[in-house]
């Protein structure tokens, strides 16, 4: 018996799923980078938020009487946790990390109608919720091993994360501003940017371990672009604007103005613009709405920085921008073959 | 001789488009085998766009080979002829390969095997001294339509009217869907019966230049091509390569590949100057004006790999599937997929007992190994795949969103009708959302609301124009009455006695009386048989 079918008869062999593990692939090099500067911490986050997101989400499709395949296996919601993993501090709270993925999964994925539907990125809007409600904990961040006289082990690790008290020394004796958080600190307290640079945390473009992690970032970035996973225009939209807008402001005021490669390779922008701002499901579809969604991303991202409440802001520009999505697209289609150019305007 | 055959000239690269696997070497290792002609030939009266054909024939006749058997009706139809002598068995409903699968009214030749001609009209073979009315009269009674699948009637697109002027004749020999290869085939082995049917369209159309579009992956035929221009000494023709790249092959891609124009949205070609033919109508037109014989043929590919050997025949029309699969070796696996055309936008086909009809340009018989497997649809992640292949540059997704929310208005503020259903975004997309036959349901359930509104339509107007008629007659009604009224009245006031009311109530003492007298002879005497009244 033959099978009654519309045309195309044939189908191309791609398959969301793999391009989940595709992504997840290209983390890889950021995730060891992260590992090797951050410890332990890393991989049981990365470990406690992908099991959380996956029992999260199949709880969730039992409780829309969904059926769990295809949708349990398609990795979704292990980007999701991945990223945001990604995003925390190595020492967040178990039930932090439990709780944001909750949020992420539960509510800014499946409420909505679950994967394709959901209008924002589940990972940042978990990470914002965390932020706010507990700015402390998520701005507790371990200096990278290249810097720490300390030495955190697996088994310190799992103490700090799982029954929340504090290394010996007490917080401070293990922790570290960010670098971002440093030179924001360093300009309210109206130093210049030459003398916050004095500090040994500051490498040859960021800060020392941050920018590493942010080359390998980009490296597995480019390994989805060549792969065809993600289109060019979101990440180089991205860095260009930032890198413009830096350039500017640096270049009227170079001492309260950082110079734009502290921008590109000190905070998330690496893993934003090549992971996060390029979720297709919450980003702008078409070529030129791709080129706009990305710059203003990288515009509000400099704005937050420079002159907004918090030390960075890839997750509130996202999240802003996820908003404006639909709008893009709609007045950035494309021009349809046989069309005048002005026909929709 | 003038070689100008071979400069080079500036291609335009179209939006989107697929490099496919093509599968073309597996049909094309034999030449064209001539399958002769099957016991039976079931030929629908509808192969073609526009009116169905009437039946000239009638159960019993016999018929000769080329022997009109129904004509066209109206302008945009085609006539069918017979393709082999025989008796006609019957004139009945057939299913026949169309995404409909409705039944069609069809002609069935039981053929005698002798395969005699009848009588044919003169041949042309001097087309260019023959006025060009003639020769498109001649194109319009051989059937001939479109050969690339659409079978559109050919003359009608020879003519396209007196205030269009045309510039450049294009002939389509691209043939970007994978596995089909009749046209690439008939190059190799037929170049001048194409190149003789250019040169009649030419002569028909007057173009200022005439350009043959070959994908490059078929360079035996390009070859081919040039070396029959060469030997026609057509002059402002060429042969061009294209690069392959699916659908380089739909009409106004093209057009557009050809000479960087897009025909607008909604038009013609016709409409910017441009006439495009497939090269096998071109072949059809050479035999119907220089040889005098009406389209009864043609060259088909038979592929997939659930047969034997893959190949191209030529075959009568009306030929059944089954017998031309007989012919050239059978199955080699059950196939799991029977499609009439290519693989990207053929028909689907329930079995093989089908006939081939004019626009049938191959038959796929898949193996399970070709068949992707049947999966469930995933959601759409709006990856975007779908609107980088799409060659007229839409944004599926979109409509895709728009069709499931059944909102058929935004659906077309996204151009919908301008989806050609080339099944570029089906093929990419990564979540195996059938794309194209969202597109086909919108497409229909928009054209049923047009037909709905036609009918609200008509029947508001019918309604309205009925309540008028009424009003009318009830004024008009009112109008006598008052008018009797008034009469009476006036009378009234003249004569006092109604003789008319007397009469009545002369009638209804006459009634009572009676009444009285029944009953007082009932209860005097009680008569066994009845009363009995005189």
């Amino acid at each position: 018996m033959t099978t009654l079918v519309s045309s195309p008869h044939d189908w191309g062999r791609h398959r969301v799923q793999q391009v989940m593990l595709q992504v997840l692939l290209a983390l890889t090099p950021g995730i060891a980078a992260m590992f090797w500067y951050f410890g332990w911490g890393v991989l049981i986050n990365i470990a406690l938020a992908s099991a959380s997101a996956v029992a999260a989400e199949a709880l969730m499709l039992r409780l829309r009487k969904r059926p769990l395949q295809p949708a349990i296996t398609d990795f979704s919601a292990v980007v999701t946790a991945v990223l945001f993993a990604l995003s925390v501090p190595p020492t967040l709270p178990w039930w932090m990390t439990v709780l944001g993925m909750l949020f992420a999964i539960v509510i800014v994925k499946q409420l909505y109608g679950g994967l394709g539907y959901n209008p924002f990125n589940p990972a940042m809007a978990a990470y914002v919720l965390l932020l706010i409600s507990y700015p402390a904990a998520m701005t507790h961040w371990l200096p990278p091993s290249v810097l720490s006289k300390e030495t955190i082990d697996l088994f310190d690790s799992l103490r700090i994360i799982f029954s929340g008290t504090p290394p010996a020394g007490g917080w401070d004796a293990i922790t570290m501003a960010t670098p971002l958080d440093q030179m924001r600190n360093g300009l309210g307290q109206d130093m210049m940017i030459s003398e916050i640079r004095e500090s040994p945390v500051w490498g040859d473009f960021g800060a020392k371990g941050w920018e590493w992690v942010a080359n390998w970032y980009a490296l597995g970035g480019l390994w989805l672009l060549y792969k065809r996973v993600i289109s060019w225009r979101i990440p180089v939209a991205m860095i260009v604007s930032l890198v413009v807008i830096a350039a500017l402001f640096s270049l009227g005021n170079p001492e309260s103005y950082p110079f734009p490669l502290f921008h590109v390779f000190s905070g998330g922008v690496m893993l934003g613009a090549f992971f996060i701002a390029t979720d297709p499901v919450t980003a702008s579809t078409t070529p030129r709405g791709q080129l706009i969604y990305g710059a203003l991303i990288g515009v509000l991202v400099y704005v937050i920085r420079t002159w907004g409440g918090y030390p960075d802001g890839i997750a509130f520009a996202v999240l802003l921008m996820n908003m404006a999505a639909p709008t893009i697209d709609y007045y950035t289609r494309p021009r349809v073959f046989g069309h005048r150019e002005d026909e929709h305007e | 001789m003038s070689l100008p055959l071979t400069k080079s000239r500036h291609l335009h690269h179209f939006h989107g488009g697929l490099h496919l696997p093509d599968h073309k070497l597996e049909s094309t290792l034999l030449t064209i085998l001539e399958v002769g002609v099957p016991p039976l030939l079931t030929l629908p009266l509808q192969q073609h766009i526009g009116h169905i054909a009437e039946p000239v024939v009638k159960v019993g006749d016999l018929v000769k080979k080329g022997q009109l058997i129904a004509q066209a009706e109206g302008f945009v139809s085609a006539p069918l002829h017979a393709p082999s002598s025989g008796r006609i068995q019957a004139i009945e409903e057939r299913t026949f390969p169309h995404p409909s699968g409705l039944p069609v009214r069809s002609i069935l030749i039981e053929t005698d095997g002798l395969d005699e001609w009848g009588s044919l009209p003169e041949p042309l073979p001097d087309f260019e001294q023959t006025d060009r009315d003639l020769l498109l009269e001649r194109i319009r009674w051989a059937g001939i339509v479109g050969l690339g699948g659409a079978a559109f009637p050919t003359s009608v697109k020879l003519s396209p009217g007196k205030d269009k002027k045309i510039r450049t004749l294009i002939l389509n020999g691209a043939e970007c869907e994978p596995y089909i290869t009749c046209d690439d085939m008939l190059m190799r082995e037929h170049a001048d019966r194409v190149v003789a049917g250019l040169a009649v369209m030419r002569h028909i159309l007057s173009p200022n230049e005439c350009l043959i579009g070959i994908e490059d992956n078929k360079p035996e035929a390009i070859e081919a091509m040039r070396e029959a221009l060469r030997n026609a000494a057509l002059e402002s023709t060429e042969v061009i390569e294209i690069p392959t790249k699916y659908p380089s092959g739909g009409e106004k891609q093209l057009i557009y590949i050809l000479t960087g124009e897009e025909v607008p949205s909604q038009h013609i070609p016709a409409d910017i100057g441009i006439v495009c033919h497939n090269v096998g109508t071109a072949a059809a037109v050479a035999d119907a004006v220089i040889d005098g014989k009406p389209l009864i043929s043609r060259t088909l590919t038979l592929g997939g790999d659930a047969l034997k050997q893959a190949q191209n025949v030529h075959a009568p029309l009306g030929a059944s599937m089954h017998w031309l699969i007989e012919q050239i070796g059978g199955y080699k696996t059950q196939a799991k997929r029977l499609v009439m055309g290519g693989p990207m936008m053929g028909v689907p086909l329930r079995n093989d007992d089908y006939p081939i009809v004019k626009g049938s340009n191959c038959l796929l018989a898949l193996s399970p190994e070709q068949t992707p497997p049947e999966e469930p649809a995933r959601p759409c992640i709006r990856c975007g795949e779908c609107a980088r292949v799409c060659p007229v540059e839409l944004l599926p997704q979109q409509l895709y969103w728009y069709t499931r929310a059944k909102d058929f208005d935004e659906v077309q503020s996204y151009d919908l009708f301008d989806c050609i259903e080339c099944g570029c975004c089906a093929y990419v997309c990564p979540s195996h959302i059938p794309l194209v036959q969202y597109y086909r349901y919108a497409k229909s359930e928009i054209w049923a609301q047009e037909e709905e509104k036609k009918k609200a339509d008509l029947a508001r107007q019918r309604h309205e124009a009925r309540q008028a008629r009424l009003a009318r007659l009830e004024q008009e009604r009112k109008a006598r009455l008052r008018k009797k009224k008034d009469a009476l009245e006036k009378r009234g006031a003249n004569k006092a006695d109604d003789p008319k009311k007397a009469a009545i109530q002369a009638a209804l003492k006459r009634v009572e009386a009676r009444k009285a007298a029944k009953k007082a002879s009932q209860t005097t005497t009680e008569a066994p048989n009845g009363d009995s009244t005189s």
